[in-house]
């Protein structure tokens, strides 16, 4: 692939590792060479770098990736189950690929997993779930201001933070892609 | 106005970035007024020409039997030469494949040129035409660009290449284009970390890299050229300018070998430039600046697509 083609949201590999460009400037200093500074993630291990490409090189290798849409099914192990939407065909995934969004997965929740050569590397849940609030210091009542958080743990023992007037027994909406409080859905 | 239809998009974007197309209205009317004051001509030539100035890695795009000028410069420098002594013009240039944050194929530059002066006297009255325009448009000489204040009532920080390698990068500029680093140099260790609450000016490039600047009669290592920085972003680039005839016709075969080897279409050679060379110019210099990034440091805005109202490219 040409340099050219570098743009934000492309995954490259890198000595075999593959790397997602999260940022992307086309740089041209002083009537010099064109260049292209990327930051990157790394997919697989979630490490972050930059690289500065110039407009000679050529060889660059796009990523052979896969989306696919799977359900979560159950728990085995170490090992989460998936099952492909389209071929019923069954996936098992680590808790090093998913990290905290393990404690987001709902049975039968629609994931996009992100396969790296047929393996899986990053898996997107949908972007919010409901839990309940099995334990937290009790709220003030009247309080409501939004901008004040305390700890709160969901049913799976997960800490979040949440508003102080959030009591044991409510549910609230959570967006998995940061782990973060959005808003109360009902009261206990 | 209709109200069963939505407002189509380009229209959205066109109303959320006017503050910076009138920002950028009074900018460039205050730029000509101090041209203006100032005793400069304003003038205007072709955007189609016959024979742009062949550099190393800017390519001007074709447009039938034309080229659309990656610069004005050779024709204006035509005018110096006819006794034209101060001149400016702004205008649309054209640099193919040059897009992303800060760049646009098409681009609108500000040139001028004075005779009788060096790069760091253009820098001078630079500086002062800076000054003037933010406290005119602003009614202060603080902008903040990007969570950072540049302030332009103080003076310019001014390193040497030289002195920029060495503090930013701790090596020097002979080492860096030895290993073909010179410019991933600048772009990784010393754009970033340039002073950033001023004006930075960048002067005396190597002798390598002079283009169609003149090569320093005391210094004959580095040429005399030099790079306007505001807020880590390249602004504008001086010449004491380059008035030896037989010097230039080294430098454009030089540049005519090197985009050769890269492919880049062949330009036809400016005669006139070169007669007007060889019948002789007193000293001049000249400024190329571009004043869609200097529009877009004074208004804050986040790329070149914010102000300008169409982008084609």
């Amino acid at each position: 692939m040409d340099v050219s083609e570098l743009k934000k949201g492309l995954k490259i590999v890198i000595d075999g590792q593959p790397w997602n460009i999260t940022e992307f400037e086309f740089c041209k200093p002083g009537k010099g060479q064109a260049m292209y500074r990327c930051k990157m993630k790394n997919l697989l291990t979630g490490s972050t770098t930059e690289k500065t490409y110039r407009s000679s090189e050529k060889d660059i290798e796009k990523a052979d990736l896969e989306e696919r849409e799977m359900y979560y099914s159950y728990k085995e192990g170490d090992f989460y189950i998936f099952s492909d939407a389209e071929t019923y065909e069954e996936m098992r995934i680590t808790k090093e690929v998913l990290k905290n969004q393990a404690y987001f997965l709902l049975e039968e929740a629609l994931c996009t997993v992100l396969l790296f050569n047929g393996k899986p590397v990053e898996v997107t849940l949908p972007f919010f779930i409901e839990k309940q609030i099995v334990a937290t210091e009790p709220g003030a009542r009247g309080d409501t201001a939004t901008n004040v958080l305390k700890p709160a743990k969901i049913d799976n023992g997960f800490e979040i933070q949440v508003p102080l007037f959030i009591n044991q027994g409510d549910t609230v909406k959570i967006d998995t892609r940061t782990g973060e409080y959005v808003e109360r859905v009902k009261k206990a | 106005m209709s109200k069963e239809l939505k407002k189509p998009d380009d229209l959205k974007r066109l109303s959320a970035i006017k503050d910076n197309l009138i920002l950028r209205s009074h900018i460039i009317r205050e730029i000509r007024s101090c041209f203006y004051h100032d005793g400069f001509l304003e003038i205007e030539t072709p955007v189609a020409i016959k024979a742009p100035a062949p550099e190393d890695y800017i390519n001007a795009p074709q447009a039938g039997a034309h080229f659309l000028r990656s610069s004005p410069e050779l024709q204006m420098k035509r005018m110096v030469a006819a006794g034209y002594h101060k001149i400016f013009q702004i205008g649309q240039c054209f640099r193919e494949g040059e897009i992303g944050n800060r760049h646009n194929v098409e681009f609108t530059m500000l040139e001028w040129y004075e005779t009788k002066q060096n790069y760091l006297g253009l820098m001078e009255f630079l500086k002062k035409i800076i000054f003037k325009t933010v406290v005119r448009v602003k009614g202060t000489p603080l902008v903040n660009f990007r969570g950072q204040e540049i302030d332009f009532s103080l003076d310019w920080d001014v390193f040497t290449i030289r002195e920029a390698f060495k503090k930013f990068a701790d090596t020097d500029p002979e080492t860096a284009i030895a290993n073909d680093e010179f410019e991933i140099i600048l772009v990784e260790k010393i754009e970033p970390n340039l002073p950033k609450d001023r004006g930075v000016l960048l002067k005396d490039y190597p002798s390598s890299m002079a283009a169609l600047s003149k090569i320093n009669d005391k210094c004959p290592e580095t040429a005399e050229r030099c790079e306007l920085y505001l807020g880590g972003i390249e602004i504008s680039n001086a010449y004491s300018e380059l008035v030896d005839y037989n010097e230039q016709i080294i430098r454009f075969a030089k540049a005519h070998a090197t985009r050769k080897r890269q492919g880049l279409p062949e330009y036809q050679e400016d005669n006139d430039f070169f007669d007007a060379l060889k019948y002789g110019i007193d000293d001049f210099a000249g400024c190329a600046l571009g004043i869609d990034r200097l529009v877009m440091v004074i208004s804050d805005a986040p790329d070149i697509k914010s102000v300008n109202s169409f982008t084609e490219f």
